[in-house]
């Protein structure tokens, strides 16, 4: 028995570590191929010379880094920095209340107006941006309805303008930050609402020196998952901006379907990835010291 | 310490306020979304104006000159449609089993490099998609170039492709869904199969298959949505004759904003709300 048994045991470790040789096999070959070893030839190829007809010549180069910081490409940067922070401090506004009425109703009414705020974060990104050009245009419900009250006479110049592009990010984003805030306030222990009070706080004290910092993680998550989306948006400038309201993702695709200048977009695209990159593992960091 | 009428009035507006924000919240989801439906109904080509009841805008996609006109593409409405359930069906399927396979691997073994795994599943999620879309490109572009000086073979990006990166950002949804349930599985459940004489295979199927489905099929409706919806990582993995539904909104978007738009945005709205309650009702089943 004693000799039998070590041997059935090294057997059954063989066969387990086998299992999970075929069971990780398949994700993280395609993700490896398809994923990491694409985005290292991007970051090789900004530092390459751009080729004549597209693609790349073979040089090494740090101009395409250099470039990014000339006046013209810094402000792109920067709009779509700005962007992506009024986005997320607005999502936050709305979001809060929100996110806060629903999980303070009875559990029945939670679950359908959960619904309600799932809903739009399964339909099509697109057709929802799509839906504020119909709103905004100079012929649009919002100009037409103006005009008819007779607020304004002459129709507004509401599309293709910040404000478009600012409006449709909060209205794409606005569900990713309503989830997690909810998850987080409905976790919340109410019983330290009542304690606080019983030691004399008032409504507005107690939400600021107890709800508010307890339900920080819900608040840093949500941000995330707005701010990282909105700073490397596309469509959303692309249908709402125009030509005036270039953020960061058109100026890649630009680079890369009508410049045809790739080692430029490699480096914006790298800037971007670090960008987002940043403020994620600064939540990890966090998140995994509380924890 | 008692309240003063002061807190007591803070307390009423404060209740009356957080109405009024949710009502106005949930106003700014949904009004764009009604209005656009409205207007898909719409006889009047350019204005906001309601001018009388049609169906002209559904009919024209699907008719052939009339989804010529609507589309300004040779190829109408149908042939994109088919694209894209044919990318999002085949996509699916993969980024099922391999999403499934790894959240096993991930829930029931330790083994060194978990937090790689663990890593690598979780930058596609954070990755800008315009990064994603952008390196295939690049990635399918050089590795073309190099078959083609190897073996004279000229392959281009298409459907193929394009399912490719679907797959990408697809495994990371549908393993974080799956692992979720596996978490809350009792592990015991398993390891009496085991010691019943059951080996991994049976196991699976027969106990923890059966208890874990609803989240598998969850997670697959979840990637097949997020591939019908998928617009940046197919813009740049596209070629000629891979034109998918979102590509042709796009265009049309681009090209003219006609009420045509707004029957089609309509009925991919109809389309998302039927994955949702499907999705909803295997969860509670």
């Amino acid at each position: 028995m004693k000799s039998i048994l070590p041997d059935r045991k090294s057997q059954i470790e063989h066969r387990k570590s086998y299992n999970l040789l075929l069971l990780l096999f398949p994700a993280t070959a395609w993700l490896i191929i398809f994923f990491i070893l694409p985005v290292l030839i991007v970051l090789l190829y900004s530092f390459l010379e751009r080729g004549t007809y597209g693609g790349v010549t073979w040089i090494f180069t740090l101009s395409n880094y250099q470039r990014l910081f000339s006046g013209l490409f810094l402000g792109v940067i920067g709009r779509s920095l700005f962007l992506a922070f009024l986005t997320t401090v607005a999502c936050l506004l709305v979001g809060y209340p929100l996110a806060f009425f629903i999980a303070t109703r009875p559990p029945r009414w939670r679950n359908a107006l959960l619904l309600l705020v799932i809903i739009p974060f399964w339909t099509n990104f697109l057709v929802r941006t799509y839906a504020w050009i119909i709103l905004l245009r100079s012929e649009g419900v919002v100009n037409t309805a103006l005009q008819s009250l007779q607020i304004i006479t002459e129709p507004l110049n509401l599309l293709f303008t910040p404000f478009a592009v600012a409006i449709g990010l909060i209205y794409g984003y606005l569900p990713f930050m309503v989830l997690p805030l909810y998850s987080s306030i409905e976790r919340f222990n109410f019983v330290l609402v009542e304690a606080a009070q019983d030691l004399g706080a008032n409504d507005i004290r107690t939400f600021w020196r107890v709800f508010l910092p307890l339900t920080t993680r819900g608040i840093v998550a949500g941000s995330i998952l707005v701010f990282v989306p909105t700073v490397g948006a596309f469509i959303t400038p692309d249908i709402l901006g125009g030509a005036k309201t270039v953020m960061v993702g058109n100026l890649i695709q630009n680079q890369f379907m009508k410049a045809r200048d790739w080692p430029f977009g490699s480096a914006l695209s790298m800037l971007l990835t670090v960008i987002i990159l940043i403020p994620v593992l600064i939540y990890f960091r966090v998140s995994d010291d509380t924890q | 310490m008692t309240k003063t009428k002061l807190d007591l009035l803070v307390r009423a507006i404060g209740k009356k306020w957080l109405w009024v924000q949710a009502a106005l919240a949930f106003a700014f989801l949904y009004l764009p979304i009604l209005i656009l439906i409205i207007y898909s109904f719409n006889t009047s080509r350019f204005n906001a104006v309601w001018r009388g009841f049609t169906l002209d805008w559904y009919r024209s996609l699907f008719s052939n000159t009339g989804a010529t006109i609507a589309t300004s593409s040779s190829a109408g409405i149908l042939p994109a449609l088919n694209n894209s359930l044919l990318i999002a069906a085949i996509s699916t399927v993969l980024a099922t089993i391999f999403g499934t396979m790894l959240a096993l691997a991930l829930e029931r073994f330790h083994f060194p490099g978990r937090k790689a795994v663990e890593a690598l599943l979780f930058l596609p999620i954070i990755m800008p998609e315009i990064t994603i879309g952008i390196s295939l490109l690049v990635f399918f572009t050089l590795v073309f170039r190099i078959v083609e000086n190897l073996t004279g073979i000229r392959l281009n990006l298409g459907l193929p492709t394009v399912i490719i990166g679907h797959v990408v950002f697809n495994i990371s949804f549908v393993t974080i869904t799956v692992r979720a349930r596996l978490a809350e599985l009792d592990p015991t459940l398993e390891q009496a199969a085991f010691d019943l004489g059951a080996n991994e295979w049976r196991t699976f199927w027969r106990i923890t298959f059966p208890l874990i489905w609803p989240a598998i099929f969850s997670a697959a409706l979840l990637a097949f949505t997020l591939s019908l919806d998928d617009f940046v990582v197919t813009f740049f993995t596209t070629g000629v004759g891979s034109m998918t539904l979102p590509l042709l909104v796009y265009g049309m978007i681009k090209f003219a904003v006609t009420p045509a738009i707004n029957a089609i945005s309509t009925l991919m709205l109809l389309a998302s709300l039927l994955l949702v309650v499907s999705s909803l009702r295997v969860q509670k089943s």
